[in-house]
């Protein structure tokens, strides 16, 4: 007799939802974290007195319809502010407003406003065709099973129904990089690079990397899950791990926080439990990770309990990123050149040129620290005042470009790193530094630290088309069970990948139930 | 290794300048990028100095890797697929190791040196698997290839030829045990272990001794008919011993690019070297697939019919084409017409009579002979010798 049917690792929205799912298949489950909060990346933390920011994800902008009803998320407390419009704020002030399909300002013209909804509705039909792909099991290429073949048939007949144009499209640009599709489809600089963020923000990359197509689709599948834009979560993020939390232990599962796993225990054939830190043993039919595969399988389970292809596949899998986050305590409002205060409620991005982009990247390759980068701004106190003091305001930016560990170390680094930010800042929101009350830089080994994901990666693993699909997170560990018996993933690192979605945790509930796994 | 006067693209062993002064025939070939003798002065002679007297043979060649560190036994016992903690200090053990879809990537011996120090011995070069297996083991890998010279002394008389060497109780030394000496005020490490089926050793020097113990060997074992062989001469011992040779009976399976090349250790006859009992080793899982479903081979060793090697036959039963044949040799001592094949389950079982299609040709002239053949179970040579302690007497 073991103590849960199954044990999850990771209470962050993947590892509460495949909790859920499987609770509500009157599975018996226990989800444990190390962090006092659930929800993982889904949190809030009050990083200046009386100032509360999303202080790791920033936007749900993806995440699955079908997960916030089956789950009742909004009986659960679940409230989303309004879909934001992004603006690309020019140094000028005549900024750019992408609002849906439509695009203006920053002297667009009708040539490209044109391109843009031709290039929208071309995007639109490539992500449809992966939400497909994305809400099913990955299919396996190989070893066929009929479920695997009635998933290849579905992908090749949407794939037909493309149309000969748009199916030649996808084949030529999905191994390219954004970089070369922005200039084939757009003339308009600021536009290019506008969209060009999205491909690259969460990833180790630059416009220019191969991948960047995929990275891109992968966003754009937002829509078809039934989220219409950009949102930010009331309460903050936090409040989003929370309504995922109450809803997973109405379900029957039992969450455990402040308890870290510090292994998977395995006996001779099989994954039978874990231990926590306090040096307990809680045993199960099944672990389900929802922490990332190098954390899984390097930290927990350890190299010497698998096979050595296996040890080899886990060390050679890509999972770091250039992202961090900002976090400004103001004051009071910030006034941005050419923006009214309505338009400081929207998304906010902030890009060099793509040559630009690109430029950025190398030294982040090469551990210094760039004196370019991208912006994705909330200043998330307009719509959501309690997260502040009374009339003052904070101001949270995911910032790409930023080395993992720069040769000069974090401590030199991050306060010549921050004072570079605010400065970007201060050309488009000129006095925003006298603004600042206090300040902080998340880098991306502070991610790994405080979150656990590995190299500081959102997706859990970098998001490109060697590890997608039926190969995420690699050959052998696929389809969310693993090569090693009992041990099954549910977080990001499986398939379909990062970016809050809810996806794999829904979708590993789902096959570890049609597998009678449990 | 050794001097050459000018660059070559094949290496050279610590022997060659004798090996290469003893090598009447001038006919070289290349093992493993080393310049290495096919044979020296005539291949049957040469084997039957293995068979009747001493026949040493340069296999310095060989990779050598030094495994040390805290986790070195538990390290290898994941690498391969036998229990490595039956292997004593000093003591020898035959192993395979597989990838993780339980497909033979080689095999060699396991010289367990210390409690947690041994030395991996290898056809194939294995740099690079050996470093991806130390993740997660507090282990060492060296490679000493070009560190440790080695000779294979083997035959009836190489015992007593070792101990006028200064190999003392030699004899006392059993089947695949290590005893150290020193040699010129260097070790010397000998190994009662080789690839000829009879009694025979392993001779194991730093380079620096290499010259000095091979014209000692030889001065000394004179008068018991010492022989150097090439690598022809060895082929036709080992094929008549049983053994199987990396690259000819199997394809190792990280040079394998053609899908379905590669073979299990349960296809190659060698599942008697897999050891479930461990709770993890490379291809453990696929090998247990494997042993649930069927292998689609088998290895056999065939007693063919007539003089004529069956070299590169297809194996018939009835007209159906169900084999071929890797490794085939008229063995002269056994006097048996041998042939390894790899045969197409579910045929191949011992006793099974199958044909071998087998073409040789005479003065231009090709002939297609359809040999009948028989699977035997255990290899045509079996020397009491080889496993007798002490060593016996000639």
């Amino acid at each position: 007799m073991t103590d849960y049917d199954a044990i999850i690792i990771g209470a962050g929205h993947n590892g509460l939802i495949c909790a859920s799912y499987l609770a509500k298949a009157g599975k018996h489950v226990l989800v444990l974290d190390a962090r006092n909060e659930p929800g993982g990346c889904a949190s809030t933390r009050e990083f200046a007195p009386g100032h509360h920011v999303s202080d790791c994800a920033q936007w749900l902008s993806q995440f699955d319809q079908g997960i916030v009803k089956d789950l009742d998320l909004k009986a659960a407390g679940l409230k989303l502010g309004k879909s934001k419009t992004t603006i690309s704020l020019q140094s000028d002030g005549d900024h750019l407003v992408l609002d849906g399909d439509t695009i203006s300002g920053a002297g667009v013209d009708s040539a490209d406003q044109a391109a843009y909804r031709d290039f929208k509705n071309m995007v639109r039909s490539f992500a449809k065709l992966m939400t497909t792909l994305y809400r099913s099991r990955p299919p396996k290429l190989v070893e066929q099973n009929w479920t695997d073949r009635l998933t290849l048939m579905k992908l090749g007949l949407s794939l037909k129904l493309l149309g000969r144009e748009r199916l030649r499209d996808l084949m030529r640009i999905v191994m390219i990089n954004i970089y070369d599709v922005m200039n084939e489809h757009f003339s308009h600089a600021a536009l290019k690079s506008a969209i060009a963020l999205d491909a690259v923000t969460g990833t180790n990359m630059g416009p220019r990397s191969p991948n960047t197509v995929y990275s891109y689709l992968h966003r754009a599948t937002g829509e078809h899950l039934g989220q219409s834009g950009t949102t930010q979560v009331l309460g903050g993020m936090g409040a989003f791990g929370q309504s995922l939390a109450t809803a997973a232990e109405k379900c029957g599962a039992k969450i455990r926080l402040g308890s870290a796993v510090t292994a998977i225990v395995k006996t001779e054939e099989r994954v039978t439990g874990v231990t926590l830190d306090s040096g307990e043993q809680i045993s199960a039919k099944l672990v389900i990770s929802s922490a990332d595969p190098a954390t899984t399988f390097r930290r927990l389970l350890g190299y010497h309990q698998m096979e050595a292809g296996m040890a080899m596949r886990v060390e050679c899998y890509r999972s770091r990123s250039g992202t961090a986050k900002l976090h400004l305590a103001l004051s009071g409002l910030p006034s941005f050149t050419g923006l009214s205060e309505g338009q400081l409620t929207e998304r906010l991005v902030i890009t060099p040129s793509m040559d630009g982009m690109e430029t950025a990247l190398n030294p982040m390759k090469y551990r210094e620290l760039s004196d370019l980068h991208t912006f994705d701004i909330n200043i998330p106190t307009l719509e959501d005042p309690e997260l502040a003091p009374e009339g003052q305001h904070s101001l949270t930016a995911i910032v790409h470009y930023v080395p993992y560990e720069p040769d000069i170390g974090w401590e030199a680094g991050k306060p010549q790193l921050l004072s570079q930010l605010v400065s970007e800042l201060e050309a488009y929101a000129p006095g925003i530094g006298a603004l600042v009350t206090a300040s902080e830089l998340v880098v991306p080994s502070d991610f790994e630290a405080s979150h656990g994901m590995t190299g500081g990666s959102w997706h859990h693993g970098e998001l490109s088309i060697d590890q997608a699909l039926m190969m995420r997170p690699f050959p052998g560990s696929t389809q969310y069970a693993t090569a090693v018996e009992g041990l099954y993933l549910c977080g990001a690192g499986a398939h379909p990948g990062g970016g809050l979605q809810g996806l794999p945790g829904r979708n590993a509930a789902k096959e570890i139930l049609k597998r009678g796994a449990l | 290794m050794s001097d050459v006067s000018r660059d070559t693209m094949l290496l050279t062993t610590p022997f060659h300048s004798r090996v290469e002064a003893m090598c009447d025939l001038n006919d070289w070939g290349n093992w493993m990028g080393y310049t290495t003798p096919n044979a020296y002065f005539d291949v049957e002679l040469e084997y039957f100095a293995v068979r009747s007297t001493t026949g040493v043979f340069d296999l310095s060649p060989m990779n050598k890797y030094r495994v040390t560190g805290p986790d070195a036994q538990r390290y290898l016992d994941r690498l391969i697929t036998r229990d490595v903690s039956k292997i004593g200090v000093d003591r020898v053990g035959y192993a395979i190791w597989c990838d993780d879809n339980g497909q033979v990537m080689d095999d060699g011996t396991i010289f367990r040196l210390g409690e947690q120090d041994y030395r991996i011995c290898s056809y194939q070069r294995a740099d690079d698997w050996l470093a991806w297996n130390t993740l997660g083991f507090d282990v060492t890998i060296e490679n000493e290839s070009e560190a440790v010279a080695g000779l294979a002394v083997q035959g009836p008389t190489s015992c007593t030829v070792l101990t006028l060497l200064g190999c003392t109780d030699l004899n006392q030394l059993k089947p695949f045990g290590i005893a150290h000496y020193s040699f010129e005020g260097r070790p010397l490490m000998v190994s009662r272990t080789g690839f000829t089926g009879d009694l025979g050793y392993e001779v194991w020097v730093p380079p620096e001794s290499a010259e000095a113990l091979w014209d000692q060997l030889f001065e000394l074992g004179r008068d018991y008919l010492i022989k150097p062989i090439g690598s022809h001469a060895l082929e036709l011992a080992r094929i008549e011993a049983g053994f199987l040779q990396a690259n000819v009976d199997f394809m190792p399976a990280e040079e394998v690019v053609r899908v379905g090349r590669t073979r299990s250790p349960f296809e190659l006859g060698l599942g008697w070297l897999v050891d479930f009992k461990k709770p993890l080793f490379n291809g453990r899982s696929a090998l247990l697939k494997e042993q649930e479903k069927g292998s689609r081979y088998r290895f056999a060793m065939l007693d063919v019919e007539g003089n004529k090697p069956a070299e590169h036959s297809f194996i018939l039963r009835g007209n159906k084409q169900v084999g071929t044949v890797t490794s085939a040799a008229w063995c002269p001592t056994a006097k048996a017409n041998i042939a390894y094949a790899q045969i197409e389950m579910p045929h191949g079982a011992v006793g099974d009579e199958l044909v071998a299609e087998i073409y040789y040709q005479r003065e231009l002239h090709w002939t297609r002979l359809l040999a009948p053949c028989k699977v035997i179970d255990t290899p045509i040579f079996k020397s009491p010798k080889r496993w007798q302690t002490p060593a016996p007497p000639h």
